[in-house]
């Protein structure tokens, strides 16, 4: 009997795929392990094998279809006739993904569905950049794209800046943000480095000591746990150390926070951290518009920044303006929607969450200002400050843990210096204070959603 | 446990070319280097500024315990061949230098002027540090001099960073990357030599074994310590020279550069010396004997070496004695400077913590 061929999930965060090219034809008789189609996710483009012996019945997606959903059947095959020599075992499997009875009726696995769904929102800023002119025209970009599109241009203006990190060249970068990169550039700039986070790291903060403009990749901030001594030891003190003699003018970028069933050692939001340390700047933008403008900020300038990324939103398509010279203000955070009922302060993947918990609230008459940090460090105290003035209530929403965090540092700052516009406690709404577990309903759990934010803003407003 | 330590380093010929077991031998190495044959002013250069080093610590050893200077304090008595032989061979300008917390000597070495540091061990405003570094933090960017790191191990991968930059930037410059025997030991030290080697960096690694790490023997630390050697696994060839000896490190050097410069990618040279003090200044140094400190001091001291070469050019012990006196003078100067500049302003407690404004 039959054998659906479904779209298959190729990467922990791809929900959908365009299928390149099919390798076999209905009628073909495929192997376990023969390759039956390319498949091009978000980040590359991968070969799909056959698990099952048999003939390929009806091919149900052709090629050049894009968009096509994880889980669609793709395919459908004719299992091998049981009872041929070794095939024996074959057939009760193929039997038991199949159901001879009712194949229409066998129930559909019980996707695991990843906590970090409903993280990566579509939520979009409603202001756009006030220092813009009238009629700027917009062009969609990825968060990915735009990156990319930060570090070629400074590279074309300045010869002293190089890209390095593990599979940064040849690969195209494990997450594709530096693709194209070597091409245009070749393998004196775009440089390969073994697996040797606290090594690397090193060589990119002396170079920058040296007189280069180095923009290290982490392949994500967990790993750079093994570099954080040069970060904040060699690159954050020397300055103030050498008392204004010797710069680090280098950039350590790569995403943070929490990826999409990886668990622990591999989902953690570090800006807190970084943010604690003088000497240094951190920023972690959201869209793709700031993800560019701030990149080409942050290898400008002359000091060593922490550029905090994040997996999640890669792939979202976002607004970016068409000037020739994108550059933002590091420092400024900027308000991304306009409210004037409760403030709403987050930054990163949380503005998305933060984002679509003000539309849930204006659905029940709350109007809430979002406001999207940007930078952690410095930070825009006063356009927090600003917004509190008028809304009196301030909830901020932080994808990571609760303790000493960002959320803590925007509390504080504001019982110190907004004490007085406060009509209400301000609330944190994070992620639960755990490591992140791995099941999917447990992942669930720990990560931050809108609903919380939504519970959250409607005790501020006491409603 | 309890083996004593032997240090051998007057005995310690140069031992060039001598790959592990499993080496490939067919692999083009280094010359065996030879003492280099200085002239009669080259060796009275030598001769003051090592004896400029020696003053200079021993008063720094004095102001600490006058309380003047605090912290950590690591002073190179006894290593003042390594940083003068070294230092005599680079271009000043070209070539840069890192080193770890134990600076003082290489930037006398390098010219720097002694007040300024001085002044930074007493935290003065005139320090080059501006009096926020202190001992293990001196920086000199114009003389190409990195620091002053104090983090063990570090200023080998921020070496290998400086020696990428001399390659990116194609300027003929070589990095001489100082470590000591205790960061020997550390895994980014690794790292650096598996990537300056791949990327055929121009960086010379030296490694000042003075014998202890803080407290620890070489043998009590080191399953090779052969240090020379640990380059060999990422095909870095390694050379074992007297650094009790100032040409002895000067004649390494040239073969070092000459190798680096070919474009052969890094070298490690493995200096044995000897600290006379302690670690810092607060070490008791109850881990070696007292003989053991003497015995050195007798037979292998480097100014004591270079004090027989110059009698053997006929210089006399006057000639000489007048070089202590000018040495005296600049070393007491650059006390009652440090002492009396005054501390750093209030307000530079925030400058400098970044470049620009946001």
């Amino acid at each position: 009997m039959g054998i659906e061929i479904k779209m298959p999930a190729l990467s922990p965060t791809m929900e959908e795929g365009t299928l390149a090219k099919w390798l076999v034809k209905e009628g073909d008789e495929v192997r376990s392990g023969d390759i039956l189609a390319e498949i091009e996710t978000d980040k590359a483009t991968m070969e799909f094998e056959a698990v099952d012996e048999g003939k390929i019945g009806q091919i149900m997606v052709a090629e050049g279809t894009e968009g096509v959903k994880v889980g669609t059947v793709i395919a459908t095959m004719a299992a091998d006739g049981a009872g041929e020599g070794g095939e024996t075992a074959q057939a009760p499997k193929a039997a038991e993904s199949a159901p001879p009875a009712a194949p229409e009726a066998a129930p559909a696995p019980r996707k695991a569905e990843s906590g970090t769904s409903k993280l990566a929102t579509e939520a979009k800023a409603t202001v756009k950049d006030p220092a813009l002119p009238e009629g700027t025209e917009y062009i969609k970009t990825t968060v990915r794209e735009a990156l990319r599109d930060a570090m070629a241009e400074e590279m074309r203006r300045d010869e002293r800046v190089f890209v390095m990190g593990e599979e940064v060249a040849e690969y195209q970068g494990a997450y594709k943000v530096t693709q194209g990169l070597l091409e245009e550039f070749g393998d004196r700039r775009v440089i390969d480095t073994p697996i040797t986070e606290y090594g690397f790291a090193g060589i990119g903060a002396g170079a920058a000591m040296g007189g280069l403009k180095p923009i290290v990749e982490f392949m994500t901030f967990n790993f750079a746990m093994q570099a954080i001594d040069h970060i904040i030891n060699s690159a954050a003190k020397t300055n103030y150390m050498s008392g204004g003699q010797m710069r680090c003018p280098i950039v350590f970028r790569g995403p943070n926070g929490a990826a999409s069933r990886v668990a622990a050692q591999h989902s953690q939001n570090y800006g807190p951290w970084y943010a604690s340390v003088p000497g240094l700047i951190v920023i972690a933008p959201y869209d793709s518009a700031d993800a560019k403008g701030l990149l080409k900020a942050a290898i400008r300038s002359d000091d060593p920044v922490v550029f905090l990324e994040n997996e999640l939103v890669y792939g979202r398509s976002f607004d970016v303006p068409k000037v020739d010279d994108y550059v933002l203000p590091i420092g400024k955070a900027r308000i991304v929607r306009e409210g004037k009922d409760v403030t709403l302060v987050s930054y990163s993947i949380g503005v998305g969450v933060a984002l679509e918990a003000a539309e849930a609230l204006a659905g029940e008459g709350i109007d809430a200002e979002v406001i999207d940090l940007r930078t952690l460090r410095p930070l825009d105290t006063a356009t927090v400050l600003e917004s509190l003035k008028k809304t009196n209530r301030l909830v901020v929403v932080e994808e990571g843990w609760p303790v000493c965090s960002i959320a803590s540092e925007i509390a504080a700052v504001v019982m110190e210096q907004g004490f007085d516009d406060l009509d209400a406690p301000v609330l944190r709404v994070t992620n639960e204070d755990v490591p992140l577990p791995y099941a999917a309903n447990l992942e669930k759990a720990a990560l931050i959603d809108a609903a919380r934010v939504v519970a959250a803003a409607k005790k501020v407003c006491y409603r | 446990m309890a083996k004593p330590t032997t240090p051998r380093p007057s005995r310690a010929k140069a031992k060039a070319a001598a790959p592990a077991a499993g080496a490939d031998h067919n692999r083009p190495r280094p010359d065996t280097p030879k003492d280099y044959k200085a002239t009669k002013e080259e060796l009275l250069e030598f001769y003051r500024q090592m004896v400029l080093i020696r003053r200079f610590e021993e008063k720094a050893g004095q102001l600490y315990g006058l309380g003047l200077i605090g912290g950590f304090c690591h002073l190179y008595i006894g290593q003042e061949a390594v940083a003068v032989g070294i230092q005599s061979a680079l271009q000043p300008g070209k070539d840069s230098v890192i080193t770890g917390y134990r600076d003082h000597g290489h930037m006398l070495a390098y010219g720097i002027d002694p007040n300024v540091i001085m002044a930074e061990l007493t935290g003065r405003e005139a320090g080059i540090s501006r009096g926020k570094g202190g001992s293990m933090h001196m920086f000199s960017v114009e003389h190409k001099f990195y620091g002053g790191h104090g983090i063990v191990g570090a200023q080998v991968s921020l070496g290998a960073g400086l020696g990428f930059a001399h390659k990116y930037n194609n300027d003929g410059g070589v990095c001489v990357a100082y470590f000591g025997d205790g960061a020997a030991n550390q895994g980014q030290v690794y790292e650096s030599f598996n990537m300056a080697e791949l990327w055929k960096l121009p960086i010379i690694f030296v490694i000042e074994n003075n014998q202890y790490a803080m407290g620890t023997s070489v043998n009590r630390s080191s399953a090779e310590d052969q240090l020379y050697r640990r380059g060999e696994s990422f095909r870095i060839p390694g050379i074992q020279v007297n650094g009790m000896d100032v040409l002895a490190v000067r004649g390494a050097t040239e073969e070092a550069l000459k190798w680096v410069q070919a474009g052969n990618g890094p070298i490690l040279l493995e200096m044995k010396t000897y600290r006379y003090r302690g670690h810092s200044m607060s070490d008791p140094a109850k881990y070696r004997s007292r003989e053991e400190v003497q015995s050195m001091r007798e037979k292998s001291d480097p100014i004591e070496g270079v004090k027989k070469y110059l009698a053997d050019l006929g210089v006399l012990e006057d000639e000489l004695k007048k070089i202590d006196q000018d040495i005296r003078k600049i070393v007491s100067d650059a006390a009652d400077f440090a002492e009396t500049s005054p501390e750093p302003e209030l307000h530079d407690l925030y400058t400098d913590v970044l470049v620009e404004q946001y």
